[in-house]
């Protein structure tokens, strides 16, 4: 408990000012839309229409005109990519940051398994993930009833969901990595979010490229798949827990015997 | 007596780079134990092993009677670790840090940090990062010191400490060490090695080459310290080094044969002769030599 405290007081600041700006660009979303929201059957059609970009981002099977389809390709963009960047590099950070701020020496003279270390650090990545997700929940949901006056709660609970598991595993793969390195934590992990984005862009585009969709964790918050399907795609959702609870076995086999400098 | 520390040829490779190579060394629990190298002889990673930092390539450390390899935790809850460079989390203040190292060990330690920043004159009020090298360096050691452990591991601990705080350091550590604390003290500086400790160990390129009391060593590296005024012919004398002589007279280590000396002495004119036993210093270099050097 004692490093899940340290590791929450260490990723306060980061964490609120993620927070706040994934809940400012998601309160401006929500609020733009009635505004909007005349002139979006218009730009909806337009948007639907312009072949693979539409496809990359699901507005070929939803309409941005209906404040749910708007709602989930802007705000879940905003979301799932934000959520994932900060995931990512807190994750990313967990354990690599020790080596590369030299507290490690400090940390690891305690009478403290290493193993223990890593659960605790692991706890306090997910806490942190599910904060700032929780966070975001709460603002939408406000400004939603503020705004449309009615809260589609199903489907908002679904989207929100699916990207904190996204935000999850994401921040499982980093936190895996983030024993193999020393330093370079906020590269990889910036990278990896980035990538893992695209490959999902990609593999809405073309049907050959699906196969892309099986590795990443942004194929199963796809807000288009979300609102027609109604639930979260399982095999998908199963695949990348797979690979979170490999990359989080993969910490602590490498930590274990990991030389510290 | 029981053994604090027992290396029983430890070795470690980093790759293919050697850190250090059979080393076997003991130091009985109470002693004040110097550990002496030049940089990148192998002393921090001989210290890196004994604190679980790193796995040995072969051979077996045992601490506090207890192995390295699979007791870690239940050693380090004994031993006090104060590594050469000091470094803390962002954004925290000195007495945050001193209580998170005392409630990663579970005890409190509250007293004996403030006894220790008062005797070290350390503000705990002030935040890591607008410490001096030396602050920190306090910092470290009253993490190491709060929790009263049986064992001191200390690397480099005299570094960016004031000739005054580290009088009273090392008056500390001859407090703690007379209630039973050991001291494994790796350092570079051999006076102060020579000063504190009862026994040291030479490392040179990741071998032992000496460990003995501080007094033996001087024995055992066979030379004596021959100051002299006057002028007599040393040309060719064996076991001459590290000559300095100027127009009053002359000082060498001499290891050779003490009847050739007095010969060589005899057939000068001297007004004065001292013979003293070398300090650690010379005693180091001793050990250091390499052929072709002792003139």
């Amino acid at each position: 408990m004692i490093l899940i405290r340290h590791e929450l007081r260490q990723s306060a600041r980061p964490l609120v000012i993620w927070t706040l700006s994934i809940s400012l660009f998601v309160a401006v979303c929500v609020f733009i839309f009635p505004t909007i929201e005349g002139e979006m059957d218009v730009v909806g059609e337009m948007f639907s229409a312009m072949g693979a970009f539409s496809s990359a981002f699901g507005m070929d099977r939803i309409s941005i005109g209906s404040f749910m389809g708007f709602y989930a390709v802007e705000c879940g963009t905003i979301l799932g990519l934000g959520g994932a960047l900060f995931a990512a590099l807190t994750g990313a950070a967990a354990l690599s940051k020790e080596e590369q701020g030299h507290t490690a020496e400090f940390l690891l003279s305690h009478p403290i398994r290493r193993s223990r270390i890593l659960s605790e650090k692991l706890t306090a990545v997910a806490l942190l993930v599910l904060v700032l997700n929780l966070a975001v929940f709460g603002v939408s949901a406000v400004c939603i009833l503020a705004a449309e006056k009615f809260v589609p709660w199903k489907e908002l609970l679904l989207l929100h969901l699916a990207n904190l598991l996204l935000h999850l595993e994401l921040a499982a793969l980093c936190f895996g990595l983030s024993a193999f390195l020393r330093r370079g934590s906020v590269g990889a992990g910036l990278g990896i979010a980035v990538i893992l984005y695209f490959l999902n862009l990609l593999s809405n585009i073309t049907e050959k490229a699906d196969f892309l969709s099986w590795m990443t964790p942004f194929a199963f918050t796809d807000g288009a798949d979300l609102l027609i399907e109604g639930r979260i795609d399982p095999a998908r959702l199963l695949v990348g827990l797979g690979f979170a609870a490999a990359a989080v076995a993969a910490a602590y086999q490498k930590y274990g015997k990991k030389d510290i400098q | 007596m029981k053994r604090a520390v027992e290396l029983r040829h430890l070795t470690k490779y980093y790759g293919r780079a050697r850190g250090i190579e059979n080393l076997s060394l003991t130091v009985e629990e109470g002693e004040i134990f110097g550990f002496i190298g030049p940089n990148g002889a192998g002393k921090s990673t001989t210290i890196r092993a004994l604190t679980g930092f790193i796995r040995p390539t072969a051979g077996s450390a045992r601490v506090l009677g207890m192995d390295t390899a699979s007791q870690m935790p239940q050693i380090l809850a004994q031993v006090g670790y104060l590594p050469a460079e000091s470094a803390f989390y962002p954004g925290m203040r000195v007495r945050e840090i001193l209580q998170l190292s005392a409630a990663l060990r579970k005890k409190d330690c509250r007293a004996q940090a403030r006894q220790l920043c008062e005797r070290l004159e350390l503000d705990p009020a002030r935040r890591a990062e607008e410490l001096s090298f030396g602050n920190r360096k306090k910092v470290s050691i009253i993490c190491a010191l709060q929790h009263q452990p049986r064992l001191l591991i200390l690397d480099e601990p005299t570094s960016g400490l004031d000739p005054l705080m580290q009088r009273e350091f090392f008056a500390i550590l001859r407090e703690r060490n007379a209630q039973g604390t050991t001291v494994f003290l790796s350092s570079h500086i051999l006076s102060e090695v020579q000063r504190n400790c009862g026994r040291a160990a030479i490392i040179r390129e990741g071998r032992l080459i000496a460990c003995d009391s501080v007094q033996n060593l001087a024995r055992t590296a066979g030379a004596r310290r021959v100051a002299f005024h006057g002028r007599a012919d040393l040309s060719d004398l064996d076991g001459v080094r590290d000559l300095q002589s100027d127009a009053a007279g002359c000082s060498f280590l001499f290891a050779g044969s003490i009847n050739a000396l007095m010969r060589r002495l005899s057939g000068g004119e001297l007004e004065d002769l001292t013979v003293t036993e070398p300090d650690l210093e010379e005693i180091f270099l001793h050990y250091y030599k390499k052929e072709g050097e002792d003139r």
